[in-house]
């Protein structure tokens, strides 16, 4: 799961490492974002539960959806 | 009438609430645990300032999700009057009882130092005792302060009163330079529509006796106890 700033956020991090990258010589770069990166495991029945699952705990504590967007991808793993 | 100052693992300025109640306002205070069901009776509420969990995934964010914040949710809801210092402002913000959202100051740098914020609305019990206009001074320790809303829902603030400190210099004036986190249109304390939740990054309670360079926070206190010093207001929950 991917938790990123709204577009229209100003980024404090992202201009901090946007500017030491320049420093370091990649003219080429235009703009950073910094986000956060969750790994969540869960139990549920199929990948709709799952989603519904994810959905739910990313509105009520992963994001903050004044300041944020969330998006994810579900894999399947086979209980050992 | 007695004062609750809500403890979350990681509070750090429980003590200084706490002390500044009883020992400088000679009031009735207890602390109220995290995990705890209930208020304990008490009829106003301080959420301080600290990093609660470490400031895991946001400031704010994990406290605002504990136990005890269903019984302070239903507290506020029915009119009981609740202050949040600090991190206490992120946790309220966090637990939707006030609009807006904080999080890393524009600089990337934690602030520690003596700020002067301007009264902008006295029509609140929190302000109550103030005049608008008025300059406190009262110091800020933070790294995320940053105040940020959409200008839609800024507007509606604004238009509601519900904007009751900004950033100044000693004079009032509202300057860039005395915004010391680059929070939006220089905001340092919101309410909510009722006016019985205050959030606000400075401390109050570090500024209510003259040792500590400034007594301009007991106005905040003065203010709610002049408004509900004389009569019931409503027990915990």
């Amino acid at each position: 799961m991917e938790v990123t700033l709204k577009k229209e956020v100003h980024d404090p991090q992202g201009s901090a490492v946007e500017n030491s990258l320049k420093s370091l010589g990649y003219e080429a770069v235009q703009r950073v974002r910094v986000g956060k990166y969750l790994e969540v495991e869960l139990e549920a029945p199929d990948q709709n539960e799952a989603a519904r699952l994810v959905e739910d705990m990313s509105r009520r504590l992963l994001s903050n959806p004044v300041i944020e967007d969330y998006s994810y991808t579900l894999e399947e793993v086979r209980r050992q | 009438m007695k004062w609750g100052v809500v403890v979350f693992p990681a509070s750090n300025c429980d003590l200084d609430a706490y002390h500044l109640l009883r020992d400088v306002l000679g009031e009735k205070v207890e602390y109220i645990r995290h995990d705890a069901a209930t208020l304990a009776g008490c009829d106003l509420l301080i959420l301080p300032g600290g990093f609660t969990y470490g400031d895991y995934l946001r400031p704010g964010a994990i406290a605002a999700r504990s136990p005890v914040m269903g019984a302070v949710v239903d507290f506020a809801a029915g009119g009981g009057p609740v202050l949040g210092i600090c991190n206490g402002f992120q946790v309220l913000t966090e637990a939707g009882l006030l609009p807006g959202a904080l999080y890393r100051n524009s600089h990337l740098q934690f602030r520690c130092l003596e700020t002067y914020v301007r009264i902008e609305s006295s029509s609140i019990p929190f302000t109550g005792a103030a005049e608008i206009g008025k300059v406190l001074k009262m110091p800020v320790a933070h790294g995320d302060g940053n105040y940020y809303l959409p200008e839609e829902k800024r507007l509606e603030l604004e238009e509601n009163g519900q904007i009751i400190f900004r950033y100044c210099d000693f004079e009032g004036n509202i300057v860039r330079e005395a915004n010391p986190n680059g929070s939006v249109d220089s905001i340092a304390g919101v309410c909510n529509r009722a006016g019985n939740v205050l959030g606000m990054m400075p401390h109050p309670e570090r500024a209510g006796e003259k040792i500590l360079g400034s007594e301009d926070g007991l106005v905040i206190f003065n203010s709610l106890l002049e408004f509900y010093g004389n009569r019931e207001v409503r027990g915990g929950a």
